[in-house]
């Protein structure tokens, strides 16, 4: 008890003494966060200054959180393959089939409409990087979303043929790859990787901020195909691969 | 504003409780996606719609998913076990 007596005291007094010193909520100094706040729609022509971060001007970092995504779906494909003596089979009649007990028609069928809007969502949170809250990897995790939204409302055979994994892995690398190209076209046409050298074009539309939305679309597929890759490979293991 | 971050602020104390004191691995997922939920909504209230949208997603669909999946796998492998089947 004296031990942690003696020990807990100075630990707490230290605490009180360090917490009362912190600046007030939300109280923020950063340089740079005003700096891109007041210059972004003068220069980039990009509405949401996150997003103009995201894929101008920190361009690079985000090639390397792309690649660190891509590097772990990997390592998982590569960790969760179909191992020696292991068999592809269904772990229970009718798995393929699966549906969840006690899930009325009316409850599947509400999860397989709402797949649609979901998508649309999806597209539109891509493509609308650079003027709204949003981009690439939003709008990925969201796709993703609405094709687990299949299996949850569906069946898993309707998933995987939705999404075979020949497809979504060439998704995901043609993502990881256009993303890395849109960066080498910076080079190409203009004079550094990941350079803006497209028409920056009217600010709030469509069509503008140049390369952002470009990116953004490339993130996108290759965030949607990284999460359904990752799901489709924990549901492989759950329900049809049987150990030995 | 300010009161709804302090209720936000509280209700995530209590949820991040309530996912230790879980002990049940297949509540305990759930519970996360709840607390996931919660602090989706606190980065909205603090203007950071581009986190929350993350957020939800990952927390609440992508995290429980594959918690649960694993649960799934590791029960079936002990059923087996159970069954003397090999």
């Amino acid at each position: 008890m004296c031990v942690f007596a003696g020990g807990a005291l100075p630990l707490a007094s230290l605490l009180v003494w360090g917490l009362s010193g912190l600046p007030a909520f939300g109280d923020f100094h950063g340089a740079y966060a005003l700096l891109v706040d007041r210059i972004v729609v003068a220069q980039r022509h990009a509405t949401d200054a996150v997003t103009a971060v995201n894929f101008d001007y920190r361009a690079l970092d985000t090639l390397g959180e792309e690649f660190i995504l891509f590097t772990s779906v990997a390592g998982l494909a590569v960790l969760l393959r179909e191992q020696r003596g292991e068999r592809l089979r269904a772990i229970t009649r009718g798995a393929g089939e699966h549906h969840f007990q006690g899930a009325s028609y009316a409850l599947r069928a509400l999860t397989l409409v709402l797949v649609g809007p979901v998508l649309v969502l999806s597209a539109y949170i891509d493509a609308h990087g650079a003027i709204t809250p949003g981009g690439g990897f939003q709008g990925g995790v969201v796709g993703a979303a609405a094709l687990l939204l299949v299996f949850l409302g569906g069946s898993y055979l309707a998933m995987r043929r939705l999404s075979p994994h020949a497809l979504v892995e060439a998704a995901e690398a043609a993502g990881a790859g256009g993303y890395a190209l849109v960066g080498l076209g910076g080079m190409v046409f203009a004079a550094a990787y990941f350079q803006n050298f497209l028409g920056l074009g009217t600010p709030a539309t469509l069509i503008s901020a140049g390369t952002i939305p470009l990116s953004s679309l490339a993130v996108g597929l290759e965030v949607s195909g990284a999460f359904v890759l990752l799901w489709a490979e924990f549901l492989d293991q759950a329900l049809v691969v049987r150990g030995r | 504003m300010e009161a709804l971050r302090a209720v936000l602020l509280v209700l995530l104390a209590l949820g991040g409780l309530a996912v230790v004191l879980t002990r049940e691995p297949l509540r305990q997922a759930l519970v996360l996606g709840v607390y996931g939920l919660l602090l989706a909504l606190l980065f909205f209230v603090l203007q950071a719609p581009d986190v929350a949208l993350s957020q939800i997603v990952v927390s609440t669909v992508g995290l429980p998913v594959m918690i649960l999946l694993a649960l799934a796998k590791v029960r079936a492998h002990d059923h087996r076990k159970r069954r003397g089947e090999q």
